[in-house]
């Protein structure tokens, strides 16, 4: 299974963690501090792959990011590279041509895309177009929501209550 | 209240603060606590709306920075609560950044995640479902199996693939829960949907990872899979699965062996081909056809271009190596160059595979290209090539060496490669050898000579152990020393000061062993008026072999004599032994001037019986094998001791006592005469206290003492140890010599007529390998596969053949279930085995089989009978799935 997916830029600022297994939040950002050090360092022309503790940690950079996910030994590490590769076309076609300042002023949104793709760890969508159509559907939600909520005389109402 | 509006109409977006944060216009931490202050407020606002925007930018700053958002863990809570999608959202993601098992506030999300669940929007019940499966702990999860469980029934494909996905951490973290949830989770396996399908294979996968032995009875269910899935996903999910399954049941090789074939032939997808060829070399290695399919596969990605393919290619190689060497000596062209790849993943998988092929005709070939090569590495792949050189070479006692002095040698060579910090296996090692090969000793003690005089050595601090082990060699092995003098020179010279006190203590034993060496070969020569017995006489224009002694005698005393003043106990003991020890030879010698008295002779050589008594291997369980003397009780309360010990006072603060109390241990130890030893302790104090006086004067004017600071300083008068550019000159070429390597060395020679013959190595009775203390598997993982067990073999309980009593009647169980006609399945499954095992008609088996595969006909009867043979031994046999038995 995935234990986390990281997404850190090139200058080492993280965009992006979503952990799956148990860690606590002194160890997330030992584990940031050590996989930036790792990953950032490689060369471009290296595998993909990077054996850290126990565990095999598979990133693959776009522009200025390092999408990187962490996997069991005995995972297969060309398969997690294509899950990686799902989510960034999926990124891609949700904002057009997806750049890092898209993630980081929608930062939520690109969670609550992972969170279409990945659950528990293991992948639970692999069609692209499934889950644009299920994050479309739910950013109507929203903005349905929002519309109702931004209007004026509902703030009123509701500091007032 | 008009704040709380203003506070609502011109809040700060999400926008705004990040907006700021890249502004960097004031310093980091003051904006990090300007910006908490800001939300905090906001968030005890009643407004949801505000709260929420303000939960988002904590959530951000969280994550970004890694802001403690523990605190806030109520609001998170508040916000999920609330009936509109976009808030609720926005609770649910920060709670899932956030929360964990031991979040207190988790007990208040319980209702609300069971609402959301329940809750007819997809949407709704996919964030209860996604944020359950990364915060749920026991109780949690107690609470919410059944809703799982519903859900694990909806018709919507989006519901059930999420709680199908969940179910892993549900009955991770409450085992009992696979009473309720299996069946739905087994039905999935057949589901036409294949993102339903693959989550539950996924699932499946992770479950076999922890316990394979309990998934056996679904091999016919997994094999479906298999044979019908066309989703690369899916496969590879199964592949896995299989892999484990296959190591337990090796009957289930043979019906998977073609199938996986078949896919590897058939995809084009490189992960998919991967995942197969693992499978096959990993679990199936014993069909040579596929192993020969696989190697084809992995020869491809060898060949690629793509680092990734190459690096895969290697892993795969190394699964391979095991069984098939010889795959990997087909490929030793691209595994020798990829030695010297610049990736370092690459690099490690080459040096493993290279370690694999060694074998005792190319050993030292090999071993002699690679420390080349590691002089040149960086210092971390440096040391994992001599670890692997060390610990290839010292499998199953130094199996593949043949020639010791040669691997002594390399040992030594090893030592002194700058940045080797493989120190403590080189130690073991060269103690080891010494313990077990005889015919090693001379070059063990020749090699330890070099390292041991060489005083730039001593400065770098990851040769002590190695050193430690030189030290004890050439007092241990001392008849194969060449002078010692030498070696006492050595032992004793000032920069052993920068040893710490372990190791000096160990020096000083070896300092120990050569005077009683030099002692008893001296007298006994004398007394016996015979010719040169020891070749003690290095030092050159020595004339007198007396004077010689004394000299000795001379650099002893003044050397050790300072280190009776050391802290460090063992020092100090073995520092009192030795001065003990010059005090008594000087003294016998003038005696013995005078009159032939022979007494002192005798002392000199019952101690060199001692020391020279040669020591062997222990084996691990040696301390088992001794059998507890009768009436001697070792769980006995010792209160009684004090009653013994209440007139005896502890040793007084005078480093004397202490030092006499330890001296007498050690020595009861080494000699059996123990009037003699009592003689020599008294000899020994007497000495001591003229020492002591003498070394307080010796101090008082500042004879014989190099004082700290100097020392430490005089470090710099030596060249640095290992100078790497001394080094430089043997290691061109590197790349060159491992091609060149990998044409000659590789191919297998006849060992040469005039090599030696392999010296004897000791070997105990047993094995000697340290015992492995069995892993205990956590509790949770036991209750979990039990819980498997029991519900995968209620039918076989069922039928009564290993005793009614051990499981519960199936009825009680199917009461417990919430739905009952979800179990439609199980009795189908568990009326077949019954019937199967009855009748043996085999009817209902032809059924669920005759339309998949046709050929039960050949193996079916052999294997039928091998299975019942067996039923009764193997707790596996008892729930051998009837699609292994056709």
């Amino acid at each position: 299974m995935i234990h986390f997916v990281l997404l850190i830029s090139r200058q080492g600022k993280v965009r992006l963690t979503k952990w799956y297994s148990p860690y606590s939040q002194k160890e997330r950002s030992k584990v940031i501090r050590e996989l930036s050090g790792l990953v950032l360092t490689r060369g471009p022309k290296l595998c993909n792959f990077v054996e850290w503790r126990e565990f095999k940690v598979v990133y693959k950079r776009y522009a200025s990011l390092y999408f990187c996910m962490c996997i069991d030994q005995d995972d297969n590490e060309l398969e997690i590279l294509e899950i990686i590769h799902h989510f960034v076309e999926i990124l891609d076609r949700y904002f057009g041509s997806v750049c890092e300042l898209d993630l980081i002023f929608n930062f939520h949104k690109a969670y609550y895309i992972l969170d279409e793709i990945l659950i528990a760890g293991e992948l639970q969508e692999s069609s692209k177009k499934t889950v644009a159509r299920l994050i479309a559907a739910q950013d109507s939600l929203v903005e349905a929501a929002k519309e109702q909520a931004s209007s004026i005389s509902n703030i009123i109402a509701q500091a007032t209550k | 209240m008009a704040t709380t509006i203003m506070d609502a109409l011109f809040q700060r977006t999400l926008e705004d603060l990040i907006k700021q944060s890249r502004l960097n216009l004031i310093p980091e931490p003051t904006f990090l606590s300007r910006s908490l202050d800001e939300i905090r407020k906001e968030l005890r606002a009643t407004d949801l709306q505000t709260k929420s925007i303000a939960l988002r930018k904590l959530c951000y700053l969280s994550s970004l920075y890694h802001v403690d958002m523990s605190w806030a863990s109520f609001h998170c809570i508040e916000c999920m609560s609330s009936s509109s999608f976009a808030i609720k959202r926005i609770g649910y993601v920060s709670a899932s950044q956030s929360f964990d098992e031991g979040t207190p506030v988790l007990l208040l999300a319980t209702h609300q995640l069971r609402k959301d669940m329940m809750s007819s929007s997809v949407f709704d019940s996919g964030l209860a479902l996604g944020c359950f499966s990364l915060m749920a702990n026991g109780d949690l999860a107690k609470d919410l199996c059944n809703e799982v469980f519903a859900l694990l029934g909806s018709s919507k494909v989006l519901v059930r693939k999420r709680a199908i996905g969940v179910t892993v951490r549900l009955f991770e973290k409450y085992p009992d829960a696979v009473r309720v949830c299996f069946k739905r989770l087994v039905e999935s396996l057949e589901s036409s949907d294949s993102e339903v399908l693959s989550g539950a294979v996924s699932v499946f996968c992770e479950l076999a990872r922890k316990d394979p032995a309990s998934y056996l009875p679904l091999a016919p269910e997994f094999y479906k899979v298999l044979v019908g899935s066309r989703n690369n996903w899916v496969l590879i999910k199964i592949l896995k699965v299989f892999a484990r399954l296959v190591s337990l049941e090796p009957r289930l090789a043979k019906r998977v062996v073609e199938p996986v074939c078949e896919v590897m032939r058939r995809t084009g997808a490189k992960s998919l081909v991967f995942e197969c060829v693992r499978m096959v070399l990993s679990s199936l290695s014993e069909f040579e056809s596929a192993v020969r399919l696989a190697l084809e596969k992995v020869r491809e990605f060898l060949q690629d271009d793509d680092p990734n393919l190459k690096y895969l290619g290697l892993h795969a190689l190394s699964i391979a190596a095991e069984k098939h060497l010889w795959a990997v000596l087909e490929n030793k062209e691209v595994v020798t160059k990829s030695l010297s790849s610049e990736d370092v993943n690459i690099k490690r998988e080459a040096l493993r595979l290279v370690m694999a092929m060694v074998s005792e005709d190319n050993i030292v070939e090999i071993s002699q290209v690679l420390l080349n090569y590691a002089l040149k590495s960086d210092p971390e792949f440096c040391n994992e090539i001599l670890g692997s050189i060390l610990s290839t070479c010292s499998r199953n006692l130094y199996e593949i060496v043949i020639d010791f002095d040669w691997y002594v040698s390399l040992l030594g060579e090893m030592a002194t490669v700058f940045h080797c910090q493989k120190g403590e296996e080189i130690e073991k090692q060269l103690v080891d050898i010494g313990m077990r090969v005889k015919d090693a000793r001379p070059e063990l003690v020749r090699i330890a000579r070099g390292l041991l005089i060489d005083p730039a050595l001593l400065g770098n601090l990851s040769l002590h152990r190695i050193l430690s082990a030189a030290a004890w060699v050439s007092g241990e092995y001392l008849e194969f020393s060449k002078s010692p003098f030498e070696l006492v020179e050595a032992l004793l010279q000032p920069r052993t000061d920068m040893l710490p006190p372990s190791i000096r203590a160990i020096y000083l034993q070896s300092v120990f062993k050569v005077l009683i060496f030099v002692a008893s070969s001296n007298f006994m020569e004398r007394d016996l008026n015979s010719v040169s017995f020891h070749q003690s006489s290095a030092i050159p224009g020595e004339t007198s072999k007396g004077e010689s002694i004394i000299n000795l005698l001379n650099l002893v005393e003044s050397s050790v004599t300072p280190l009776l003043g050391s802290p460090d106990v063992e020092v100090l003991e073995r520092a009192r032994n030795v001065v003990g020890l010059v005090e008594l030879i000087r003294n016998e010698m003038s005696i013995q001037e005078q009159n032939e008295e022979l007494g002192f002779l005798k002392l000199v050589n019952l101690l060199n019986d001692a020391v020279s008594e040669d020591l062997g291997p222990v084996s691990w369980n040696a301390p088992d094998r001794v059998s507890l003397p009768d009436g001697l009780i070792l769980r006995d309360n010792l209160k009684e001791l004090d009653a013994v010990l209440g007139g005896i006072e502890l040793p007084s603060s005078s480093p004397f006592s202490v030092g006499v109390g330890s001296l007498f241990g050690e020595k009861t130890d080494a000699t059996s005469s123990d009037s003699r030893v009592i003689e020599d302790l008294e000899v020994t104090n007497e000495s001591n206290e003229s020492t002591s006086l003498l070394s307080e004067h010796r101090r008082r004017h500042g004879l014989y003492y190099l004082p700290s600071e100097k020392s430490t300083n005089g470090a710099y008068d030596y060249p640095p140890a290992n100078d790497p550019k001394s080094e430089e000159a043997g290691t061109s070429g590197d790349a060159d010599d491992l091609v060149k390597l990998a044409t000659q060395s590789f191919v297998s020679k006849k060992r040469p007529s005039n090599a030696k013959l392999r010296p004897v190595v000791v070997k105990l009775d047993e094995v000697d390998a340290v015992p492995v203390e069995q892993k205990r598997a956590e509790s949770n993982d036991n209750l979990l596969s039990d819980a498997i067990r029991e519900i995968l073999s209620a039918g076989e309980a069922a039928r009564g053949i290993a005793g009614a009593n051990t499981f519960p009647p199936e009825e009680s169980k199917e009461n417990s279930r919430p739905i009952k006609s979800s179990s439609r399945k199980g009795k189908h499954r568990s009326h077949h085995r019954k019937e199967k095992d009855s009748s043996h008609s085999g009817k209902q088996e032809r059924d669920r089989e005759g339309n998949s595969r046709s050929r039960r006909h050949g193996d079916g009867r052999r294997t039928r009978e091998r299975a019942g043979d067996s039923a009764s031994v193997m707790a596996v046999a008892t729930i051998v799935p009837d699609f292994l038995l056709e």
